[in-house]
């Protein structure tokens, strides 16, 4: 690897953007390339109709490294919490919801046993999640043990394990693997209770709560901070200071110039060429696009090994996550919620079963019609994104498989009003108030915003395609087989959510010019 | 006159092997049997005159050679036989033959694909290589990942130096397999769904899980993970049905000069100064020992054999939360002949093999939706057998002994007990299933009995009706197997032990766990071992 050349970044999302930001600091010359005409990919603030704007797609801040954040100086670039520490609100359909604050119960139904449990659990599971969060940081290892000190690695992470004391060591290698249904079963009793977590624990997954591993995915969201922000001016506003700071460090950010493929001679990749035909030289390229997308499409499977592409296509990448995106005439009511609660995080998923029932239909390739909806009203604590009195609502609406077996583009409106019915049943009123309405299928996601699969953190986070084996053995360390190629999207380990660890990973196995 | 070395509580199959290593050591052993029979679940009755039902278990592979080998269970009269592999019947008329023959299996698959065909040689290599590994760690007692003990440190490296055996990319793989559902691990090798469909039943036996959930690969590793007369996963019949297993290991504790008393009901582990020192009957009668382990499940152990305040309460809540789902049935068939499958025709060999119903992964998930909202599965897969194609000891010439495997049936329906209408309903519903394929086969039936988890637990004991004494999911695996930090066989009282299919490694008529806490139990009497340790391949 020559020091000298040109470092491309395909894809300006967030993680496209990171590692930029921090190749460019090291004195790389940094070309990002975005197919859009805006940067931050999925981490994006689009006006749904003329005063109305929304996250478009995610809309909660929760995992955003703290380190990123400093490093990159974020705060200087104008980046700022509309709320931080937003609570969650369970709703009810007959009741008074349950509001969750960190790790006590706030108010609501909740029995007193449940009070005591909670905090006990939350704190319980963000040690364990501390595992995790030693790890997001992290280049994931190989596991080769030809000697003994290639094992050192990967005991670096059974000594994070150890470090938990051996009470917590033993009840982490116990629920680690459980379905979030079986732990809940053993935790809590109050049904509202249980629902919230089980919805915590399989958002952004192909899983229901009965599915082994997904404790590990309910861990997986509370390896970042203790509870999730909304950031000032929409998503759109953190990739805004992200690219900041890149260009700030010197880095090149084109917009609207989608690339086609990738370049190579002589087996390695020496350049990208675009659309249009144009044809840029780089030493190293870097794709914060997903998996199948970087090396199906963009490198051509052809110029993988036969094994490798064969794990490649079967890892699995089907989102089950839909948007909605309101643009309200009001300020809508759900049932027993004060107003002041609506600026905080509101969930429909009233009990574990009812997440299940929504989860089975995805199994069939069909969406829930009682889908679990994440709710948030930014425009409360955030009231430049929508006119005066007026409001929008962003919420994500699972389940809704990319694969469904009717076709999204002849369902997408009986989804849509399905979740409608839903809204309306915990928010009598609230169709009244709609002046616009728009709901993103993953089809309509992988469209728009060139997600394989439609799958928000370009492939499923589970056990199984975690760390090393994310995207695929053989790809675990950020470093592609193609000599020159590399990739940092929510593919790679430490997945989805916008976290940035993946950019930041990559700019380091990069800079190291990690081993193939 | 009661006194003696060790009192085993329940004559099932692991409890019958415990016994006979502690006796072949040279010990004063006592078998307690709450029943008028003794093993468990791996029994042979005549419930119709002149049949022999294997009631509950029903073949044999896991048995671990070197504990035959080791008690000798040949020359106590235990014979496997193992059986002519197996059919997936579909939808449509067609068959798809689980043959034994390799190259006639993988032609069988080419009519339905030809990529799978060569996909199921592949396939076959990578379960084997799971297999191999899983294997290696039956006959050995699980390390304690938290300890520094050398001992533990010592079978930490052994278990590292075994995977790190099978080199980088089959270390992903196994990691991959263990934490991944069947229906996705199939999906990387086979396209047609009657493929998939023949490979996942073992995924999900005995099961509270779908095909699609993750961690269902790891229980299709655990049917695989036998052999009968050294062919890694074939399956076979004990002769004169799965009581002739109890039979044998019977036999070799009696040659030790073991006891076995049927009959006597345990009520209470005795417990005195933090040690055992005995159990109590049902009828009060009280035996001493100052080493008591029992063959129960772990609910049943600790929740009803002990004072709960000789327990930690976190004990008692590990037990309360250990997860024991029953999700399985059993219909035992007397036929005044052999049935016809309009797929088969006259005469087929797979007469002989098990037979399966559901063809499709869809199929399988659905059944186990109809388990989650607490029915029985309305279109259930069914594993049949007719144990007297292969055996005729089971039936009166020209009869027949119709094994049917039912899977899923919740231990409650909808929340409440089984009543005799659920029962008649659910024999319909298996019925029915069969005789879409099988028109002659109602009007063979002389006999059926039918076994929902409440009758399993009733009369074997097993709580809530789980074959497995517990579910084989990795929270209750290895040193998780039955609860962490007593994954060694011993329990929270001195003197106390663990054997049965609730601890590692697990279910199936396998009796590692049986030989495993013999080993622990001589370990602590500094006695040596009569135990084999390891495996060999054969």
């Amino acid at each position: 690897m020559t020091e000298a050349g040109r470092t491309v970044v395909i894809g300006a999302g967030h993680n496209g953007l990171v590692c930029a930001a921090y190749l460019a600091k090291a004195g790389r010359d940094v070309l990002v390339l975005e197919a859009g005409h805006q940067v931050g990919g999925a981490a994006v603030t689009r006006e749904l109709v003329r005063g109305f704007k929304v996250p478009a797609v995610a809309h909660l801040l929760q995992l955003l490294d703290p380190a990123i954040e400093k490093e990159l100086g974020l705060a200087g670039l104008g980046f700022a919490r509309a709320k931080s520490e937003l609570r969650t609100v369970a709703l009810s359909q007959t009741g008074e919801p349950l509001v969750l604050d960190g790790n006590r119960i706030a108010s609501g139904p909740a029995s007193a046993a449940d009070r005591a449990a909670y905090t006990d659990f939350i704190d319980r599971m963000r040690r364990y999640a501390g595992v995790l969060r030693r790890q997001n940081g992290r280049i994931p290892p190989r596991l080769a043990w030809e000697r003994w000190q290639d094992a050192l690695p990967a005991g670096l992470i059974a000594l994070d394990i150890r470090r938990l004391g051996r009470e917590d060591m033993r009840e982490f290698l116990r629920v680690i693997t459980m379905p979030i249904h079986d732990l809940l079963e053993e935790s809590f009793e109050t049904p509202l209770l249980k629902g919230a977590i089980a919805f915590d624990a399989v958002l952004g997954t192909k899983l229901g709560p009965r599915s082994g591993n997904s404790v590990f995915t309910y861990l997986h969201r509370l390896s970042g901070a203790a509870a999730p922000a909304l950031p000032r001016g929409g998503m759109g506003a953190v990739s805004e200071a992200l690219a900041g700071a890149a260009r700030a460090a010197g880095a090149e950010i084109r917009l609207s110039a989608p690339v086609a493929a990738l370049v190579l001679t002589a087996g390695r990749v020496t350049g990208v060429r675009l659309e249009n035909g144009e044809e840029i030289a780089a030493s190293t390229v870097v794709s914060n696009a997903d998996p199948r997308t970087t090396l199906d499409k963009l490198l051509g499977s052809r110029h993988l090994e036969a094994e490798f592409a064969r794990r490649l296509h079967h890892s699995r990448s089907i989102g089950t996550a839909a948007k909605l995106n309101l643009a309200l005439g009001a300020l809508p009511e759900f049932r027993g919620v004060p107003a002041e609660l609506l600026g905080e995080r509101l969930v429909i998923a009233p009990d574990a079963g009812y997440v299940d029932e929504a989860f089975n239909p995805a199994k069939y390739r069909d969406y829930s019609r009682a889908p679990v909806i994440e709710i948030t009203l930014p425009s409360v604590s955030d009231p430049e994104l929508a006119p005066a009195g007026k409001h929008v609502l962003s919420a994500i609406v699972q389940y809704a498989p990319y694969d469904l077996a009717a076709g999204w583009d002849a369902e997408r409106d009986a989804f849509r009003d399905a979740i409608l019915g839903v809204l309306e049943r915990y928010a009598p009123g609230i169709r009244k108030l709609i002046v616009a309405a728009e709901v993103l299928t993953p089809l309509d996601l992988e469209r728009q915003f060139r997600m394989s699969g439609g799958h928000w953190h370009h492939g499923e986070m589970t056990l199984d395609q975690f760390m090393m084996l994310r995207p695929v053995p053989g790809a675990g360390q950020y470093a592609m087989p193609v000599a020159g190629l590399y990739m940092c999207g929510a593919g790679c380990h430490p997945g989805g959510g916008v976290m940035g660890a993946a950019g930041r990973n990559a700019a380091r196995a990069v800079l190291e010019g990690a081993p193939r | 006159m009661n006194r003696y070395d060790a009192i085993i509580v329940g004559a099932g199959h692991n409890g019958l092997t415990s016994a006979a290593f502690l006796a072949k050591s040279g010990l004063k052993v006592l078998v307690l049997e709450r029943n008028p029979w003794i093993g468990g679940a791996t029994v042979s009755r005549e419930l119709h005159p002149n049949w022999i039902y294997s009631n509950c278990s029903y073949v044999c592979s896991l048995l671990r050679p070197e504990i035959y080998r080791s008690l000798e269970l040949a020359r106590h009269g235990l014979q496997i036989v193992p059986y002519g592999g197996g059919v997936t019947f579909t939808r449509d008329g067609d068959l798809l033959g689980g043959y034994v023959d390799k190259e006639v299996r993988r032609r069988e698959i080419a009519r339905f694909s030809a990529r799978d065909a060569d996909a199921y040689l592949r396939y076959g290599r990578d379960v084997m290589r799971q297999c191999r590994l899983v294997r290696a760690l039956l006959m050995r007692t699980p390390p304690d990942p938290t300890s520094l003990k050398p001992r533990d440190l010592k079978e930490m490296l052994f278990v590292g130096r075994e995977f790190g055996k099978l080199g980088e990319a089959a270390i992903y793989d196994t990691i991959r397999f263990h934490t991944m559902s069947i229906a996705d691990y199939l999906g990387e090798y086979f396209e047609s769904d009657v493929v998939k469909a023949t490979f996942a039943g073992s995924g999900i036996i005995g099961t509270a899980l779908g095909v699609q959930s993750p961690g269902t690969a790891y229980v299709l590793l655990h049917h695989y993970m036998g052999d009968v007369d050294g062919q890694m996963g074939a399956w076979g019949f004990a002769r004169g049905g799965m009581g002739s297993v109890s039979k044998a290991l019977a036999g070799a504790l009696a040659a030790y000069g073991g006891e076995v008393r049927v009959s006597s009901p345990v009520a209470r582990i005795l417990v005195r100064g933090g040690r055992t020192t005995g159990v109590a009957l049902d009828n009060g009668d009280e035996f001493e020992a100052p080493v008591v382990i029992s063959g129960l499940d772990p609910k049943r152990t600790f929740l009803k054999l002990f004072d709960p305040t000789d327990l930690d309460p976190k004990l008692v809540k590990r037990a309360r939360d250990f997860k024991i789902r029953g999700s399985s049935g059993k219909l035992n068939i007397a036929l005044d002949g052999r049935p016809t499958f309009t797929a088969l025709g006259a005469k087929h060999p797979m007469y002989a093999g098990d037979m399966h119903f559901l063809d499709s992964l869809e199929r399988y998930e659905r059944a186990y939706d109809d388990w989650k909202r607490g029915t029985w599965s309305k279109d259930p897969y069914l594993d049949l057998l007719m144990p007297s194609m292969t055996d005729p000891t089971m039936a009166p010439p020209g009869k027949h002994f119709m094994s049917v495997f039912v899977q899923y049936v919740p231990p409650l329906v909808e929340g409440r007990e089984w009543t005799d209408a659920d029962r008649e309903a659910f024999k319909k519903t298996v019925f029915a299933q069969i005789s879409r394929y099988s028109p002659d086969f109602e009007k063979l039936v002389l006999h059926a009995e039918v076994r929902t988890p409440k009758e399993l637990e009733a009369e074997v004991g097993l709580t809530e009706g789980n074959i497995f004494q517990g579910e084989l999911t990795f929270d209750q695996l290895l040193f998780n197997r039955p609860f962490p930090g007593f994954a060694q066989y011993r329990g929270p009282v001195r003197g106390m032990y663990m054997c049965g299919s609730g601890t590692h490694p697990g279910g199936g008529v396998m009796a590692a766990p049986g030989a495993n806490a013999a080993r622990e139990v001589l370990r602590d009497l500094k006695r040596s071992s009569t135990v084999p340790e390891g495996w060999s391949d054969d």
